[in-house]
């Protein structure tokens, strides 16, 4: 007989989300059986036709009741600290982390690597390298989830949702969607495997578990990008100096990360939220000094075209990718971490760490 | 006590025929406007839905036992599952209470003729049967999918389902809950019995005024976005769905924003319950009265501001995520110091094991677990990994069966005299609250195992390695529905064959002790006049005139290891 009671502890959250865990357990404990104790001693001793002293009997008292209202309360907060601390950990990816893509449908998860590498109900990825995962799905509310690195986020249609951590330890692990998502969603389950880097890079390089691999995610998205002519309104132009009034759209080299001001005044932080918006509805947030001309892309792209996109669009302005720049598959597989690779602009590694905050 | 209390022996002699015999047509039932009798109509009603949400549970619970499915088609899971969740919250668990003791009780504890509005009532109980029959006729021409939380867009487009018979079923029964609610806030107010200040009235009444002011707030948020999910499914307004412009998660706030407090409109009449029983049988004044009273209102008013913790990992921002936590951790507090309260109430008390305190120990013990598991929820690191597991089913149904139904069987054990005239058995009963306690850990403590391991919740297919503990889950089920099974037996043997009740078989305190059991339609010949304290059970007891009569004997001397041995000639009752 197999009787599971402790999953395993696979990434560098689990070990406290176990301890917060367990000090619950014994919190709960703890109150139970003093108060069972409590009753059960009471109402044997106190138990009718027992002879024992009744008098003066207490009804009230003003005291005990602070006492047993502001013990549980303190406990009770101190709890909530320590928990809320780390939650806030677990939701602020670290800026180094190698980003997956991950799509939710019923009733499929679908991973994509930088460099264009696809798996299905499969994720593979190095041990103790930060992940981050930006998922979306095509249909119902899912939810990512994998036990054995305690984290979980809901995966929703319309919307980007992030959700990182850090593996400890090589291995096979379960995933889930655990948000119910229709007739077969016990069924949208899949595998998480965590390789030694050496191994998971080869694995990679190798093109995965796919026969024949796609072209890198940001290739995929400049192709997309000449395919849909974005470069006619926005040329590589803007921004540079001589604006021309009747420029359409504004140019989108380092766009990724910067901070957008809109008609009206408000400031809004170009993430792949926003990027994400401004391909599919372009009239929600409208650029100050831009007309609202530009069509929507909505039902035309899939979310995977809008993730290569996106991913392209990050590339934009940078040393090596430049427009028409044609990055190679090689050079986006964010192995090396991005942010240090930029020291032309120490302006935006600022903002990508005050938006960690 | 009270003038009633000083005649009551009188006052039972001059009363006239008992409710139960004021007429035996169906019609003299459908068309009653007797709070008495609109409560049976529930006790009835709510009664049958029970059953149909206990044997889905039981066919979900069978299916569980291999893992990938014993006898059901995914869909077929997926529907009983919901059907499960939508019978028993919207049909059993919110109405049980208020409907069928706060109906039959309110009046009578605040020495009043009816409700306030008669008529109201009578109509309350239409929309209920409407309502259910809504959700029943859904279930029987295709059924729902969704889950009783009806989460968009899946329920709004995605599903062929009966989503749009279902909304309309919880639709109507909310106005039920609506009609009661307004009902007990204008009675508390403006019908209490002379002399009856706030701070004399009974724990349950309090517990039903925070209940119904929940249900007053509350009730109408949800049935607007019910109407929303159903304005987009069928005409395709964008509300939810990011397809027509809308935002998913707009869904799980409206909907939370009334089905946290919902939980409390489920549990604050349970907590009432169990004041009322652990004062009569420890035969003693409620412990810390006004803080008892008091939390009810604070759990009331918190309540409603803790909706986001059931949103952790929705893409809700992680700001809104620690005030929310923050709150949950508070709204724990007044809960806490109910139990404390109870507890504090048996010292220097007279304690007797009879059904009624057995059953209330049982919501103690299990609530208590429920309560406390709520703070791994209410955590929010923990809350990620465990939250959408079976460790939410597992606390959920501790709170809620444990809980709430627990305090629901020790209420009509307690007031089944009252009800019907007639004494239930008394050792099976006792068997059936021992068999429940274990029957329910065997359930539902396997099932926070599962859910910390990973075991997502509404699944048909499991990985093998949870099999064991499913199978001690269902185990456990067999063993609760026993538990269940057997009050309905006896409880209908005692409407024949039970020993007819006195006033007052318990020698409990309370006005509605002081009339005939079972009361005539009038309820009071007399109006009552209350001069003292709810719970005096030492005033009583320690009063210049010792007490002559056999009830005050049972009462007072707490020696007296069989009170009930003593029970007194019937004051009428059906025949």
């Amino acid at each position: 007989m197999n009787i599971p009671l402790l999953p395993e502890q696979a990434s560098s959250f689990a070990v406290e989300v176990d301890a917060i865990y367990f000090v619950l357990w014994a919190l709960t404990i703890l109150f139970s059986f003093v108060v069972m104790a409590a009753i059960g001693f009471l109402a044997f001793r106190y138990r009718r036709g027992a002879r024992v002293d009744r008098s003066r009997p207490v009804h009230s008292d003003l005291r005990i009741e602070l006492i047993w209202s502001i013990v549980p309360l303190v406990i009770g907060l101190v709890v909530f600290a320590w928990s809320a601390h780390l939650y806030a950990r677990t939701r602020i990816p670290p800026a180094d982390s190698m980003e997956i893509y991950v799509i939710g449908k019923q009733w499929m998860w679908q991973m994509q690597h930088a460099n264009g590498v696809r798996e299905n109900a499969e994720l593979h990825i190095p041990v103790r390298r930060n992940i981050k995962l930006t998922m979306i799905s095509q249909d119902v509310i899912h939810s990512f989830y994998v036990p054995a690195f305690r984290v979980k986020h809901d995966v929703l249609p319309g919307a980007y949702t992030e959700l990182w951590f850090k593996p400890t330890r090589v291995g096979r692990y379960r995933l889930y969607c655990s948000q119910y998502c229709g007739t077969q969603h016990s069924q949208m389950d899949g595998w998480v495997t965590v390789m030694e880097p050496d191994d998971f890079e080869k694995w990679l390089a190798e093109g995965g578990s796919e026969i024949a691999p796609s072209a890198g995610l940001v290739e995929a998205g400049r192709k997309l990008f000449d395919q849909m002519a974005c470069g006619s309104c926005h040329g590589n132009t803007a921004r540079t100096g001589a604006v021309p009034p009747e420029q359409r759209g504004g140019s989108l080299n380092g766009l990724y990360g910067s901070m957008v001001r809109l008609k009206g005044g408000r400031q809004v932080k170009a993430d792949e939220a926003y990027l994400r918006e401004s391909i599919l509805r372009p009239n929600e947030k409208i650029v100050d000094g831009y007309w609202p001309i530009m069509p929507s892309y909505e039902g035309q792209l899939t979310e995977e075209q809008v993730i290569q996109l996106i991913a392209y669009m990050k590339t934009l302005g940078k040393a090596d990718a430049g427009r028409g720049a044609g990055a190679s598959p090689a050079t986006s597989v964010p192995l090396v971490p991005l942010v240090p690779s930029e020291p032309s602009s120490p302006r935006r590694l600022a903002r990508q760490e005050g938006s960690a905050q | 006590m009270t003038d009633a209390g000083r005649h009551g022996r009188r006052d039972a002699d001059a009363t006239g025929p008992s409710y139960l015999s004021a007429g035996h047509s169906l019609r003299s039932w459908l068309f009653t406007l007797d709070h008495k009798r609109i409560a049976i109509l529930y006790l009835i009603s709510v009664t049958a839905f029970f059953v149909v949400g206990g044997l889905a549970a039981g066919a979900v619970r069978v299916e569980l036992i291999k893992p990938r499915g014993t006898f059901m088609s995914n869909e077929m899971y997926n529907r009983m599952f919901t059907l499960h969740g939508v019978v028993m919250i919207f049909f059993f668990l919110i109405p049980a209470i208020p409907a069928v003791l706060g109906n039959l009780l309110v009046p009578l504890m605040v020495g009043a003729r009816d409700l306030a509005f008669p008529r109201l009532n009578l109509l309350s109980w239409y929309l209920y049967t409407a309502g259910g029959l809504c959700a029943l006729t859904a279930a029987v021409s295709g059924g729902v999918d969704t889950g009783w939380t009806f989460y968009t867009p899946y329920s709004t487009f995605y599903t062929n389902s009966q989503v749009t018979l279902t909304i309309a079923g919880a639709f109507i029964a909310g106005f039920s809950s609506i009609a009661t609610g307004i009902n007990f806030i204008v009675t508390i107010h403006k019908m209490r019995a002379p002399g009856q200040t706030w701070f004399r009235l009974p724990l349950f009444i309090w517990a039903q005024y925070a209940t119904s002011i929940i249900i007053v707030l509350g009730t109408p948020v949800v049935a607007i976005t019910l109407l929303l999910v159903v304005a987009e499914r069928v005409a395709h307004i964008g509300v939810f769905d990011p397809k027509y412009g809308g935002d998913p998660v707009l869904f799980q706030h409206l909907f939370w924003f009334y089905s946290h407090p919902a939980v409390y409109i489920m549990i604050l009449p349970a907590m009432g319950v169990i004041s009322e029983v652990i004062a009569c049988f420890s035969r003693k004044r409620i412990f810390g009265y006004h803080f008892v009273a008091g939390s009810s209102l604070a759990i009331a008013a918190l309540g409603f501001l803790v909706w986001g913790h059931h949103m952790f990992v929705s893409g809700q921002s992680m700001y809104a995520g620690m005030v929310f936590s923050f709150l949950s951790f508070l709204v724990a507090i007044p809960s806490a110091v109910k139990v404390f309260n109870w507890t504090a109430t048996i010292y220097k008390g007279s304690v007797s094991f009879d059904a009624p305190p057995l059953f209330a120990f049982c919501f103690i013990g299990l609530f208590l677990i429920g309560g406390l598991t709520g703070l791994f929820l209410a955590s929010l690191a923990t809350d990620v990994h465990l939250t959408h597991t079976y460790f939410v089913v597992a606390h959920f149904h501790y709170v809620m069966v444990g809980g709430a139904i627990s305090a629901y069987f020790a209420g009509i054990h307690f007031w089944w005299p009252k009800i019907t005239g007639r004494m239930y058995p008394e050792t099976i009963a006792r068997i059936a609250a021992v068999i429940l306690f274990i029957g329910f850990h065997l359930t539902f403590l396997p099932q926070f195992v599962m859910g910390f391991v990973g075991m997502p919740r509404r699944y048909h297919y499991y990985p093998p390695e949870f099999q064991t503990l499913h199978v001690l889950s269902t185990a456990g089920s067999t063993v609760m529905a026993l538990a269940y099974l057997l009050p309905v037996v006896y409880l209908l043997w005692s409407l024949r064959y039970g020993r007819r009740a006195s006033a007052n078989p318990w020698g409990a305190t309370g006005l509605e002790w002081e009339i005939a059991s079972p009361p005539p339609t009038h309820n009071f010949d007399s109006p009552p006049r209350v001069t003292g304290e709810p719970y005096d059970y030492e005033a009583l007891c320690l009063s210049e005139n010792p007490p002559t009569d056999a009830r005050r004997r049972a009462t007072c001397d707490p020696t007296a290891s069989e009170p009930r041995a003593t029970g007194e000639r019937s004051d009428g009752g059906p025949s």
